[in-house]
């Protein structure tokens, strides 16, 4: 993690734990995971489906499902901790310092209200503003956003826009208020690669612009290579490494990232062969003891099913929740080399 | 516009299927219509002369044309008991049925909003059950006993309201219909308290909702603006459907209440033998429906922006 | 065309899925209220020495007592009887005249649905047609083109009834007919009535029985209103329909003669409704 002043963060989460009450036991889906967004950065948040990403990003928000409960931990943003504030409260902060891009643009856009004035909502109610100083900010969104023709698209409803210009509508909304940070749940899943690029591109030029911080869950790792300074990697609800980008993608400090590279079509670079990485997620509910990922590991060893292993840390302001990392390098030397 | 526009030609087959039912009921009575209508005391003169009116000794095809020319004049017979043209009694005694239906339809949905709202916000919750319980007990509910308990309590006993009429004027009517409107009101709630519960847990499960939620917006707007907004468009649906339930309904509780409306007419009529107005308030009916389900569809079509581009 | 379509717009999220019959509390309930109703229709010579058809003008509008245990009406005929006996005739009558038009319903919402074309379109267009009439209108009318009486009731509620499985029956199979084993069976050169028969129709049945629950409480509705005007039942047999219709100039003095049997009709709506909702959920599970 990186050892700066805590000003410099503009979000910690500590230790937070979410637990989901279901039929069949609590789902322990985030378990103990802290992050640091620092100011003006975006932080990746990768993971496969059913980690644990989403439900922290719903966590920090507060925008849980009914059956989700925060059991424990902190969230820390601006120095007020989220965690025991009262809806009224968080909605003050929702929208002028947090907020949020989700993953459908079409079912998140409310089908009866015109796209404009749902760009406007934010400003009028948190900002004040009257109803033409609203519309005009938000066509100024639209514009920055790269929606062409913004003055007459206002008055346009959500189904008469492609996916790409709806994700660019959730983008312009969520800036609205001009946030601090903000959350993104895997926005650039549902859209085509090539959109993919441009929202992309889109979502790094406005971080540069307004020093607006990112937090950004995906499980598609090129797009954080493309977008983000700062990655943690996500399993089993917990978080098992954490590092700069470069270092994390270039010598991976943890099985589960080494085999989430290998099994990653990289567009750059044709793998000579794609390996997946064997066995299914572990089940939350009743997790494997010692190590989550150890059923599915290569390198485990039996003090690997002992105990749960701690985060800790490495030089170079990295982390990693493995026993044995040093494994990690050998294959990948001895790749490098066959290369 | 070319929507509404639209959606009238497909009216017209049904608005002729309705006019040709009505045509047939006469056909449906058995043995000679004319004979059974007048009754035993029938003269072979009057008999001859519903004949000739009629039409009933031309070929079938020609009394269906007789009679659709005859309808298009807006003439649909003369009354048998009472002389007059049944297209003038009818029309002057529309007025009070149609207050009825506006009224239980305003009723209805003041009391089945805030039901469904209260039983949405918690999912399984107390008040939820109690709620679901509503339409258990209100589908069993004939509406002529609900009106006639409602006449007992409230204005015999209490004395807060009149027990049978009209009323006079508009504060009249307000006062005088409200237990009938009521009572027809009660008859609806069920269905719709049902199926509004059911749209808005839909729509407070979506995603937009999320979104909402997400920008911070308070409440209250939340809930106008962005569930009720959404929530009504399948309910308008479902109350369309049923339209044909509170108009039906209006028959039983204008006997009940003695309103003068078209409803209590028929009944009148159909004691009286007085068949011609029986048929043509029948009509009036199912053009009323009809018209009612344009209505619908194009409310519909005005809350959802998404319709109108699809079609 | 009737009031309690089922037709909400969503379907409501199942609850925990229940394996058998027995534990849904909806349908459990709603079928022991269902059997005590029955069984008191049914062994009324049992539970009343007294002819409901009987008077009695030296007892007219007692109250309850040990003679009469809930008292009798102006004609001096004994209301729990009446309650009973007049509870047989209008349950046999519902229960026998939901029977039609679910059969008619049903074949004609088969062919719609099966072969589409224009033997839908005939066949929708006669459903749009039906409906665009009340329900309560079209009986009415229908009845008293027909003349009262039971028979009347019987094609009354046919003529008007049948629509609603049509379009329900038409919805299931229109979904149904794309399935695999569907096309399995038409590849096999299975005729098309053996396919839509042995099937398909078991399959899409289910639906059209829930909506036959809330149909049989209609049906009572109806049969007790068409009574209530006169229409229906004829005196001097006993329903609970007329059974108001007397009981309301006596509203002030001697309410139950009016309350008593409409409670008799909400109790029976309770107890199909309960068991319309319990199977609603048994044989819908899953679905959100």
């Amino acid at each position: 993690m990186t050892a700066g002043p805590a000003s410099s963060n503009v979000l910690e989460v500590s230790d937070l734990r979410v637990e989901i009450s279901t039929r069949r036991g609590v789902v322990h889906a985030v378990d103990g995971v802290s992050l640091e967004v620092p100011r003006g950065e975006a932080v990746g948040l990768v993971g496969e489906s059913g980690s644990g990403k989403s439900m922290t990003l719903k966590a920090i928000l507060g925008v849980l499902p009914p059956e989700a409960k925060v059991r424990a931990g902190q969230i820390v943003l601006d120095g007020v901790d989220l965690v025991p504030l009262p809806t009224s409260a968080l909605n003050r902060i929702r929208g002028p310092k947090l907020s949020m891009i989700f993953q459908e643009p079409m079912s998140a856009l409310n089908p009866v209200m015109r796209v404009g004035w749902q760009i406007a909502e934010g400003p009028r109610v948190h900002l004040g503003y009257s109803r033409s100083k609203a519309a005009e900010r938000a066509v100024e969104l639209m514009r920055r956003v790269g929606i062409p023709d913004a003055e007459r698209r206002f008055r346009a409803y959500p189904h008469e826009f492609s996916g790409g210009m709806r994700q660019r509508v959730m983008i312009a909304i969520a800036l609205s208020c001009d946030p601090e940070v903000i959350l993104c749940d895997e926005p650039t899943t549902a859209l085509d690669v090539t959109i993919q690029d441009q929202i992309l591109r889109l979502l790094h030029r406005l971080c540069k612009e307004s020093g607006v911080s990112l937090l950004f869950v995906t499980h598609d790792l090129p797009v954080v290579a493309q977008l983000c300074q700062s990655v943690a990697v996500m399993y089993g609800g917990q978080i098992v490494e954490q590092g700069a980008v470069e270092q994390v993608f270039a010598q991976p400090c943890h099985p589960y990232t080494l085999g989430l590279l290998r099994s990653a079509p990289d567009v750059e670079q044709v793998r000579a062969s794609l390996v997946p990485i064997p066995g299914s997620p572990p089940s939350l509910i009743s997790p494997p003891a010692g190590c989550r990922f150890h059923p599915r590991c290569g390198f485990a060893e039996l003090d690997c099913t002992e105990q749960m292993p701690e985060l800790r840390l490495l030089p170079a302001g990295r982390s990693t929740r493995c026993l044995h990392y040093e494994r990690c390098l050998e294959p990948l030397t001895a790749e490098g080399a066959a290369r | 516009m070319t929507f509404v526009v639209r959606r009238l030609l497909l009216l017209i087959p049904v608005a002729i299927g309705v006019t040709i039912i009505v045509f047939f009921m006469i056909h449906l009575i058995p043995g000679d219509p004319a004979r059974t209508i007048l009754g035993i005391h029938a003269t072979p003169k009057a008999i001859a002369i519903l004949h000739q009116e009629w039409g009933l000794n031309r070929p079938l095809a020609s009394q269906y044309w007789l009679f659709l020319d005859r309808l298009l004049h807006g003439n649909l017979g003369t009354s048998l008991f009472y002389g007059q043209s049944a297209a003038s009694l009818i029309a002057g005694r529309l007025a009070p049925t149609i207050w009825l239906i506006v009224y239980a339809a305003v009723l209805a949905i003041a009391v089945s909003v805030p039901l469904a709202m209260i039983a949405a916000s918690r999912k399984d919750g107390i008040r939820d059950q109690l709620v679901r319980a509503v339409p258990l007990f209100g589908l069993g509910m004939p509406p002529f006993w609900v009106g006639l308990l409602l006449q007992y309590a409230l204005a015999l006993s209490l004395h807060a309201f009149p027990v049978t009429g009209y009323g006079t004027g508009f504060v009249g009517h307000l006062h005088s219909m409200f237990l009938p409107s009521l009572t027809v009101a009660i008859g609806l709630s069920p269905v719709v308290i049902r199926s509004l519960r059911a749209s808005m847990l839909n729509v407070l499960g979506a995603d937009y909702i999320t979104t909402a939620r997400s920008k911070g917006v308070p409440n209250g707007r939340l809930f106008v603006r962005h569930v009720l907004r959404n929530a009504v468009i399948p309910a308008v649906t479902v109350l369309g459907i049923n339209i044909g339930f509170l108009i039906g309904s209006t028959l039983i509780v204008e006997n009940v209440f003695a309103i003068p409306g078209i409803g209590s007419l028929m009944i009148q009529s159909i004691f009286n033998r007085d068949f011609p107005v029986v048929q043509g308030v029948t009509l009036v009916f199912g053009v009323m429906v009809v018209l009612v389900n344009l209505l619908t569809d194009v409310t519909y079509a005005s809350l959802d922006p998404r319709v109108r581009f699809d079609r | 065309m009737s009031a309690a379509s089922l037709v909400t717009v969503a379907p409501e999220r199942a609850q925990a899925r229940k394996s058998g019959w027995y534990r849904q509390p909806a349908l459990l309930v709603g079928l022991i209220l269902l059997a005590v109703i029955l069984f008191m229709v049914i062994a009324a010579p049992l539970l009343t020495s007294y002819n409901p058809v009987t008077q009695d003008l030296g007892a007219t509008l007692t109250g309850p007592s040990a003679h009469h245990l809930l008292g009798t009406d102006q004609l001096g005929r004994d209301t729990w009887s009446r309650l009973l006996y007049g509870g047989r005739v209008d349950l046999q009558v519902a229960f026998i005249a939901v029977l039609f038009p679910f059969v008619l319903g049903t074949i004609l919402g088969s062919l719609a649905g099966y072969f589409g074309g224009w033997v839908d379109l005939i066949i929708m267009r006669v459903v749009d047609i039906v409906v665009a009439f009340p329900f309560y209108v079209l009986i009415i009318a229908l009845v008293f083109v027909l003349g009262p009486g039971e028979r009347s009731i019987y094609i009354a509620i046919t003529v008007v009834g049948w629509v609603s499985y049509a379009r329900i029956i038409r919805g299931e199979i229109l979904v149904a007919k794309r399935q695999e084993y569907v096309l399995a069976a038409q590849s096999g050169g299975l005729s098309n009535l053996r396919i839509m028969g042995r099937h398909l129709l078991p399959n899409v049945i289910t639906q059209a029985i829930i909506y036959a629950m809330s149909d049989i409480v209609q049906d009572i509705l109806a049969i007790v209103t068409l009574s209530y005007l006169g229409l229906g039942i004829q005196p001097p047999t006993p329903d609970w329909g007329s059974m108001i219709a007397n009981g309301q100039n006596f509203l002030t003095t001697h309410w139950q003669l009016t309350t008593l049997p409409g409670l008799a009709v909400v109790v029976t709506g309770l107890a199909l409704s309960l068991i319309g909702d319990g199977l609603a959920d048994l044989l819908r599970p899953g679905q959100s």
